[in-house]
This record gives structure tokens, C-alpha cells and sequence, in this order.
């Protein structure tokens, strides 16, 4: 495989091409109402009507607005379908030719699309992720190509590094010296590893980008490894998304073909072969040291820092940790340069960040913003404002490690630091919106119950801790609870805080100190009772 | 092909099959410690559960203590280690789902399948079950079929699901 073999396979693929192209959504939300059948129908239309020649029928990754799903897109004058069913496809292949459809229309240029920046989801939703020539086409392997034969290991390191972009896992360690850590550790092997363990509930944009975008994830983890002298890797993907799991293999395997994973790729002397490892359901392996305890088939239970994987990670040996979205931006950082990449966003955060907008919202679905953006902006703009015309109270960002943030801060800029300042973080992405209905002890109390589930068992503050917090929450919301009880959920909370060997113990408390301090009057009403 | 013993009966012959299926996947990973989770999850897709005498064999092939293999079943959620009714229902606890109001589906179907979250109805019907997020948000809430994802339910939706499940034929061999 050379650069020309590569413009040959996109010139090609460009070739293939029909005039006008259905997209047809069929990433997990809208396979699960009856996503494929409506791509078997649309085809079956399509032969009927006699336009194979001009049309064709793809099924793409996620649109995006997942809750108007299935969605259907007439590439490329831009007509969304929204709700699709199964018996729709002949009218909507009718309407290509000027036909009357009576299916309902989305509105591509409502806020929810206009005010997005995709890099990660560029792809998503316009390209066919189970066909590597389709990638290759929207400029796929290029990057990869360019790091391999046009720059050293530190060059690419040092993109990265004036890039600013930071880890999209939820901490945001700057990536590039993470990297630069991990070229610098000695070892005689090292491990480049995908952190794909998305446990947050109500998040998805990693499945969402492994789903529709399979290669880019691949590509960035290549250029990762060349750049830090890894030449094996593994990509943690929760055994929950099978779809996913499914899609990620069938992009391995077809990269390999290609010569672009696997022994000598683009004809050089840099090898990595990847892998993949199926999560067993346990939200503490999302934890980096808990994730490489899995992959060595233990017990996913974490292990004090320092060493730092960077240095002693998998088998001892330095390995480089990085978030499914943080591999996403790589490719597009060496294709535009660290420059066009670092005028995105804030000056503390640069870059887009991937939400997963749910709850009681209008618009739910996936939103890659710029940083900076502010909640006000995403809710009521991107969002539409509450479900069904409700009054939005709070949103929660982080899952059950962040916090909620009340209406009253939604002026507040989604970047790190902001987000750190209100009691929550940036976490991985999620954004569950709540309206009045919500009960915000009864959620904190939800979120407890969780880490208490969840909670690997091996350090004491957090074992004993979130069940003793859970317990308290309890009280309070059957109506036993007393003021000494706030005070000692308070003292609890911070002990949590302080002396919990990770991250999740860490970070539990987060969703009840946060609904503490903005909803105070919620848990005094429960007192007073 | 050799033609199956005329003595031995189907579930043998079933037995033997999935036995091969699991070698094979140990070998395949060379009998590596390190494929412990890999060998799990192949166990429980062809056995539907994890019994002891499996674990204490794959124990032995892998080369690691009892302990170890039992330590690493029981900690991850994917794995049972008792047999599973023949059809799951499973209704996702995740935070989109939750606020959409996923505690009132798991109330209506435990009601409807007299047990509680997590465990078999006496028959060995159906399996009720909640997870922490299956990554279906934007459809919230979701529930999970055997093994199929539907979405925006409600309590009524899932009482009428379960009923069915309840009230279908035994399947063949299961």
C-alpha cells in the first residue's frame, strides 16, 4: 500500500458512487426500530422504481438526532426524514422524482445541526462504516500516511502536544504529554490501549463513534502507536454494545487486508496489530488501571498511582491510555495542524467535545460542539428546550462522577475548568437534562445506588462509604431523616472525597454534594415533614 | 463424518459440541491466563450460564487456581453463574432511562411476572433483569427482549411484553 494505491482506492470508490445517495441510519437507536428493515425496503423501492443507476442505498452511522429516530437522509440535496417506518420507503424514493410524501420532515438547518463543529463525527452518518473504501474516500488513512512517511515519532508528538487537545475520557490530562511520556518510558514493548468503556448511563458517544466511524478510531490509534514505539494494541469495548463490538472487528480485519494494521504498514518498517477486548459489565473498568487489570483477565480493581500506566502499565510494560473520542480527533489534528485545531474552542480547552443529549429534552441525541459553548446555548438552542414544553431545571453532566447544574449557572461555558468551578466535569460526555419533575434527592440518591452497586470492594472509604451515604439518602426520602443527617451526609461526602483509592470513590459524592448545595430546599422539605 | 452413536441422546451430543467449541476458544487463545474473561464470555454464550464443574475445568486448562476463575465470574455483572430462563426481559436503569421513568416499567414487570429484578420465574420462563445503561439514551426508555432493543416503552408496553413471554410455548430442547 503506497499514497497513490490509496488515491486509487477513493478515486474508485468516487467512481462506484450513484447520483443521490439514501442514507439510512443504522446505528444502535434506530436498528432498534426496525433500522434494518427500512434499509431492505428502501432497496427493494429503489429496484422497483428502476433507479439503481442513479440511486443507491447506504446505511450509515448516526445521524445524530437519535430520539426522531429512525432517520433517513437524501444525500446529497439534504432532505431528513424523521420516524421512519418500513412502509414509508416507497413514497420516500417516489419524492426523489418530485413524488408526493406525506413522511415527516426534519429540519436540517434547526439549530441542533447548524451550531454543531463535527471533526469526530464527521464521518457519521455520511459514509457506509462496515466499507473501509468509503473511509479511504472521505480522505480515511491519509493522516496515517503522512505521520508514517513525513514525520518522526516527535514531530507527531509535538503536533499533538501544540494541538492543546486534552483527554476526552472525563479528566483531561493534556494528551500530548501523555504521549510524550509514554515515548520517553523505557521498555522493550509497549501497549497503545482504547479506553472504550463507556459506564456512564446516559452517555453513548463512544458507541456512537465505534458504531459510525470504526476506521478513524483505528487511524488514531495508529498514529498514537508510531508515535510512541508501540507495536501492540487493545481496544476496550463493553460487552453491552455488540453492535459496536461487531462493527470494530469487521473495520480490523478489512485494515488489515489493506496493509494498513498489522506487520509493515504503507510498506514501512512500523508494525501494530490491534485487538479486541469485551468488557464484562463493571463500570470501575473505565478506571485506567482497573481497565488493564481486565484486559490481563483479573478482577477489574484498580491499583494505586504513581506508577503511572505511562510508565508501568500493561504486564508492567509503559502503555498509552487514551478515550475512544480522544483517538477520533488525531487524524484530523496531523491532516489541518495543530494550529487550526488549537483556534477551536477555549483557551484552556481547545477542540470539540461530543455530547449525548438525553432526558427530558426535546431534541435527544448526539452534538459535537465547539468547547466553550455555553449549557444555556445547548439546552434551549441545539436542544429545544424541556420535553413536551416542560421547564428545565438542572442539567447533569459526568454521570454518576459529576454533578447537576442548575438553571440559574446555564450562562455557564462548557470547558473543564468551567465545569469544575459549578461542582461538576466535563466527564465523558453525558448531558441528561431534568424538568421539574425530577426529584433531585431521589436522583442523587439513584446515582449512590449505583456506585454502591458498582463500587469494586477494595478500598474501605468507598466501599463502606456509598453504601452508608446510600442508606442516609434513604432515610431522608422516606421521610425519617433529621438536620444531624444532612450534616453527616455532608461529612461522608467530603471523607469520600478525600481518601478513596480512585476515581469513582473519588468522585461519587459528586451528584449529592452538588444537589446539596443548588436544591438545598429539596432535602429540607423532606425534613420538615 | 462419523454418525452420532445411536445410544447417545441429544443433550449428550449437544454437551459434547459445546465442550469442543470451548476448547477450541482456549486453544485459539494458547491457553493463556490472560484470555480468562475472553474464555468466560464464550462459556456463558454456548452454556447460558457458568456452572462450577465448567469453572473448575476451565480452571484447569488455563492453569489457574479455583479461586481466581470463581473471583473473576462472580466480580463482572455479565456473567451467571445459576441457569437463565429461557426468555430475558431486560430493562435498562440508565440515567436517560431513569428520568423517562424506567423504575415505573421494572415495578409493572415484576408485578406481572411475580419476581423481582434479577432473578427466573419458577418455570424457568423468563429472566427479569436491569442494567445499567445499555447506550439506547436517545430512545429512552429502553428494554431489551431476548436480546432485541425496543424503545420509548411504556409500563403498559411492558406488561403486555412480559405477559406474552409468559404465556409462550416452551421452545424445543431448551
Amino acid at each position: 500500500m503506497e499514497l497513490h494505491d490509496l488515491q486509487l482506492i477513493a478515486r474508485r470508490e468516487r467512481e462506484r458512487r450513484r447520483r443521490i445517495r439514501i442514507h439510512c441510519c443504522t446505528s444502535s437507536g434506530c436498528l432498534a426500530s426496525q433500522g434494518l428493515e427500512i434499509q431492505k425496503r428502501l432497496e427493494a423501492a429503489v429496484a422497483e422504481a428502476g433507479l439503481e443507476g442513479e440511486v443507491e442505498v447506504v446505511g450509515v452511522g448516526c445521524i445524530g438526532s437519535c430520539g426522531q429516530g429512525p432517520m433517513v437522509e437524501i444525500a446529497p440535496e439534504g432532505t431528513l426524514y424523521e420516524y421512519v417506518r418500513p412502509e414509508d420507503a416507497e413514497a420516500i424514493v417516489a419524492a426523489i422524482n418530485g413524488g408526493e410524501c406525506s413522511v415527516q420532515r426534519g429540519d436540517p438547518l434547526r439549530p441542533f445541526f447548524t451550531r454543531q463543529f463535527p471533526i469526530v463525527r464527521k464521518n457519521a452518518g455520511k459514509i457506509d462504516p462496515e466499507r473501509i473504501e468509503e473511509y479511504i474516500a472521505a480522505g480515511g488513512y491519509r493522516s496515517l500516511y503522512r505521520a508514517i512517511n513525513e514525520m518522526s515519532p516527535a514531530e507527531v508528538i509535538d503536533e499533538i502536544t501544540q494541538s492543546g487537545l486534552r483527554g476526552r475520557g472525563g479528566a483531561g490530562y493534556p494528551t500530548g504529554l501523555k504521549w510524550s511520556t509514554v515515548a520517553k518510558s523505557r521498555g522493550d514493548r509497549k501497549y497503545v490501549v482504547c479506553n472504550g468503556d463507556e459506564g456512564d448511563p446516559g452517555a453513548f458517544m463512544d458507541r456512537s463513534v465505534l458504531e459510525s466511524d470504526p476506521h478513524l478510531v483505528l487511524e488514531g490509534m495508529c498514529i498514537a502507536a508510531y508515535a510512541v514505539g508501540a507495536d501492540q494494541g487493545y481496544i476496550y469495548v463493553r460487552g453491552e454494545y455488540p453492535f459496536a463490538i461487531q462493527r470494530l472487528q469487521k473495520a480490523i480485519n478489512q485494515a488489515k487486508k489493506f496493509g494498513l494494521l498489522g506487520s509493515q504498514i504503507f510498506d514501512s518498517t512500523f508494525d501494530f496489530r490491534v485487538d479486541i477486548r469485551v468488557g464484562a459489565g463493571a463500570f470501575v473498568c473505565g478506571e485506567e488501571t482497573a481497565l488493564l487489570a481486565s484486559i490481563e483477565g483479573r478482577r477489574g480493581q484498580p491499583r494505586p498511582r504513581p506508577p503511572y500506566p505511562a510508565e508501568s502499565g500493561l504486564w508492567g510494560k509503559p502503555t498509552l491510555i487514551n478515550n475512544v473520542e480522544t483517538f477520533a480527533n488525531i487524524a484530523a489534528i496531523i491532516e489541518h495542524g495543530p494550529d487550526w485545531y488549537a483556534s477551536i474552542g477555549t483557551e484552556s480547552s481547545r477542540g470539540t467535545k461530543v455530547f449525548a443529549l438525553t432526558g427530558k429534552i426535546h431534541n435527544t441525541g448526539l452534538i459535537e460542539v465547539p468547547m466553550g459553548i455555553t449549557l444555556r446555548e445547548i439546552v434551549h438552542q441545539l436542544g429545544g428546550g424541556g420535553h413536551s414544553g416542560s421547564e428545565v431545571k438542572a442539567v447533569q453532566t459526568g454521570g454518576p462522577s459529576g454533578g447537576c447544574i442548575p438553571a440559574s449557572l446555564f450562562d455557564t461555558p462548557v470547558d473543564y475548568e468551567s465545569l469544575a468551578r459549578v461542582g461538576s466535569i466535563m466527564g465523558s460526555g453525558g448531558m441528561v437534562v431534568m424538568d421539574n419533575s425530577t426529584n433531585m434527592v431521589e436522583l442523587a440518591k439513584f446515582y449512590m445506588e449505583f456506585c454502591k452497586d458498582e463500587s469494586c470492594g477494595k478500598c474501605v472509604p468507598c466501599r463502606v462509604g456509598t453504601v452508608q451515604i446510600h442508606h442516609l439518602l434513604d432515610k431522608l426520602t422516606s421521610g425519617k431523616g433529621s438536620p444531624a443527617d444532612l450534616d453527616q451526609l455532608r461529612e461522608l461526602c467530603q471523607l469520600l472525597r478525600d481518601t478513596s483509592l480512585c476515581g469513582l470513590g473519588q468522585s461519587a459524592p459528586n451528584p449529592v454534594m452538588s444537589t446539596l448545595k443548588y436544591f438545598t430546599e429539596e432535602y429540607e422539605r423532606l425534613i420538615e415533614r | 463424518m462419523a454418525t452420532p452413536h445411536p445410544t447417545r441422546d441429544a443433550a449428550a451430543a449437544a454437551g459434547d459440541t459445546r465442550l469442543k467449541i470451548l476448547e477450541a476458544t482456549m486453544k485459539r487463545n494458547q491457553y493463556r491466563p490472560d484470555a480468562l474473561i475472553e474464555v468466560l464470555h464464550k462459556a456463558q454464550e454456548i452454556y447460558g450460564f457458568l456452572s462450577p464443574d465448567l469453572l473448575v475445568r476451565i480452571a484447569r486448562s488455563l492453569h489457574l487456581p479455583p479461586s481466581r476463575v470463581y473471583g473473576v465470574a462472580t466480580f463482572y455483572h455479565f456473567f451467571s453463574l445459576v441457569p437463565q430462563g429461557a426468555h430475558t426481559c431486560t430493562i435498562c436503569l440508565g440515567t436517560a432511562c431513569y428520568v423517562r421513568g424506567a423504575s415505573e416499567l421494572i415495578a409493572r414487570a415484576e408485578d406481572v411476572a411475580g419476581i423481582a429484578a434479577g432473578h427466573t420465574t419458577p418455570d424457568g420462563k423468563l429472566s427479569l433483569a436491569s442494567v445499567r445503561c445499555i447506550g439506547a439514551c436517545g430512545i429512552a426508555p429502553a428494554v431489551v427482549i431476548d436480546g432485541n432493543v425496543t424503545g420509548h416503552m411504556t409500563s403498559d408496553d411492558v406488561a403486555a411484553q412480559v405477559a406474552a413471554l409468559l404465556s409462550a410455548p416452551e421452545l424445543l430442547g431448551s
